[in-house]
């Protein structure tokens, strides 16, 4: 088994002006998510929804500078580490992942020895 | 490293075998392990151990052949297979288009780098960079050793079919040296075009592959004159086509048609309407315009346009045809592609601009190392310098 990174990408927009029949429905969804990812042989190691861009601070060196560390029309918005057979099987968990109108992105976790 | 595993093995097969085992072995250990620091001795060490392998187990396969009733050899079925996950796993669509394409050709083909560089247009170690990182990629991201599932496989196939006829048109006129034709390329080209079409007897594109394969190939011995300079279809002696290809290639073209046609079935449509047209005049350029106007709606190629170019300068004649060139050029995708100079050069001899043709024929020379692609050129300059 391999450890991946789903990085879930959205538009901030339509969560700004959600109603709260949405966020439910968002969380009914993802809800559905963890339970399918061990149906497939899958496991959830972990996972959070984040705060907008608009929280966020950048730290570079001694530079702090207010927004993301990337401007993006869809941002990060939350994530899930997973764990899957081979890319072929994260890919299959992926598609599963709630993701409104925006996608993931999947990103192996490096193997670090000791 | 084929040369290394041959002088164990002593024979060219196997050693391509063995070659081929390693680099299953490699991505098995190295999708565990990492990539090795020297990649190239890793593998020629594994080909040559199992070549040695090979040879020990032949000896105690000979001695105990009579005690054995099932000898543990693999079947053709099994390196079919082997072949084929080899295929789709570089073929992955998590790797970029570009990069199938260059994986396959240097592990499932064994190009080199060079090779696979010039057939791009790219630079060698561009070409290099390419292959090093999709091969970090499927180590890293762990892509599957596999064949696609039955419902994954009409996905998959368009990459492999891309590749396999990107093998066949390198081997058709090899980029660089003294002959225009590597047999070997153009027999594994076709290797993998019949194994799939054996597969996957109902893929219409298969079938469109095999057939343009087919129906191209049938000209391979009129491409050359006896002094090695290479024959425009113009010039090709249609006699010496080999009708028992075209028949094959042009059975298979109505199937692959049927049902909104894809562009290896089309490319098979216009070859076949070349195969059997009487002379290069006496073809139907007309309907060859029409099906290159549809190939360009389901595959919008700068090369397909230059192609069409050449169809429209015989049906409409040169001056139409030069227009398209003049707007490819500008477009600047096919910079340094060595048809564009060449096609603009005919066109322009045959509107009697011979100074202007002379000025592109020495461009097209300059792109080209083929040495009977050079031939012909030289041969078209010399009548427009008189």
């Amino acid at each position: 088994m391999a450890k991946y990174l789903i990085l879930i990408y959205e538009s901030e927009q339509v969560w700004e002006n959600a109603s709260e029949e949405q966020w439910q429905a968002a969380m009914a969804e993802h809800e559905r998510f963890t339970l399918q990812v061990p149906e497939q042989g899958g496991k959830i190691l972990g996972g959070e929804a984040l705060q907008p861009t608009s929280a966020a601070t950048t730290v570079r060196g001694d530079m702090v500078t207010d927004g993301p560390f990337v401007e993006t029309k869809e941002a990060l918005g939350a994530y899930y580490v997973v764990e899957a057979r081979d890319l072929d099987h994260a890919i299959a968990l992926a598609k599963l992942c709630p993701a409104g109108a925006g996608g993931v992105e999947l990103r192996p976790i490096m193997e670090v020895d000791g | 490293m084929l040369a290394a595993t041959v002088r164990v093995t002593g024979d060219l097969d196997l050693a391509e075998e063995c070659v081929q085992d390693a680099y299953v072995i490699a991505l098995d250990a190295w999708l565990r392990d990492g990539v090795p620091d020297n990649p190239g001795a890793w593998l020629t060490t594994t080909a040559r151990r199992r070549a040695l392998d090979g040879r020990r187990r032949e000896r105690t396969l000979r001695a105990k052949l009579p005690l054995l009733v099932e000898p543990e050899e693999s079947t053709v079925e099994d390196i079919i297979d082997d072949r084929l996950r080899l295929l789709f796993t570089c073929c992955h669509p998590a790797l970029a288009r570009e990069a199938q394409v260059a994986l396959t050709l240097r592990l499932v083909c064994g190009l080199t780098t060079a090779e696979i560089a010039h057939a791009f247009l790219i630079s060698e170690a561009t070409m290099a960079a390419r292959i090093t990182r999709a091969k970090k990629k499927i180590a890293a991201a762990r892509i599957a050793y596999r064949a696609p599932a039955p419902e994954e496989l009409p996905d998959r196939l368009d990459a492999v079919l891309t590749v396999v006829h990107l093998l066949y048109t390198t081997g058709h006129t090899a980029p660089a040296g003294d002959r225009l034709v590597r047999v070997d390329l153009v027999e594994k080209a076709f290797d993998l075009a019949r194994m799939l079409r054996t597969l996957m007897p109902d893929e219409r594109e298969v079938r469109g592959l095999l057939a343009l394969l087919l129906l191209t190939d049938a000209r391979r011995a009129t491409r050359t004159a006896t002094d090695g300079r290479l024959l425009l279809l113009a010039e090709q002696d249609r006699g010496q086509w080999d009708r028992t290809a075209i028949a094959e290639g042009a059975a298979l073209v109505p199937g692959a048609l049927r049902g909104g046609a894809g562009r290896f079935a089309l490319q098979a449509a216009i070859a076949a309407l070349h195969a059997e047209a009487p002379t290069y005049e006496d073809t139907d350029w007309r309907q060859i315009v029409g099906l290159y106007d549809v190939l360009l709606t389901v595959w919008t190629s700068p090369v397909v346009a230059l192609n069409r170019a050449v169809a429209v300068s015989m049906a409409d004649g040169p001056t139409a045809a030069l227009a398209t060139i003049e707007a490819l050029d500008a477009d600047g995708r096919l910079a340094g592609y060595r048809y564009l100079p060449a096609t603009r050069a005919d066109l322009l001899r045959r509107l009697g601009r011979h100074t202007e043709a002379a000025a592109e024929y020495r461009q097209a020379l300059e792109l080209t190392d083929n040495v009977a692609e050079r031939g012909s050129l030289r041969r078209r300059l010399d009548e427009v310098s008189r």
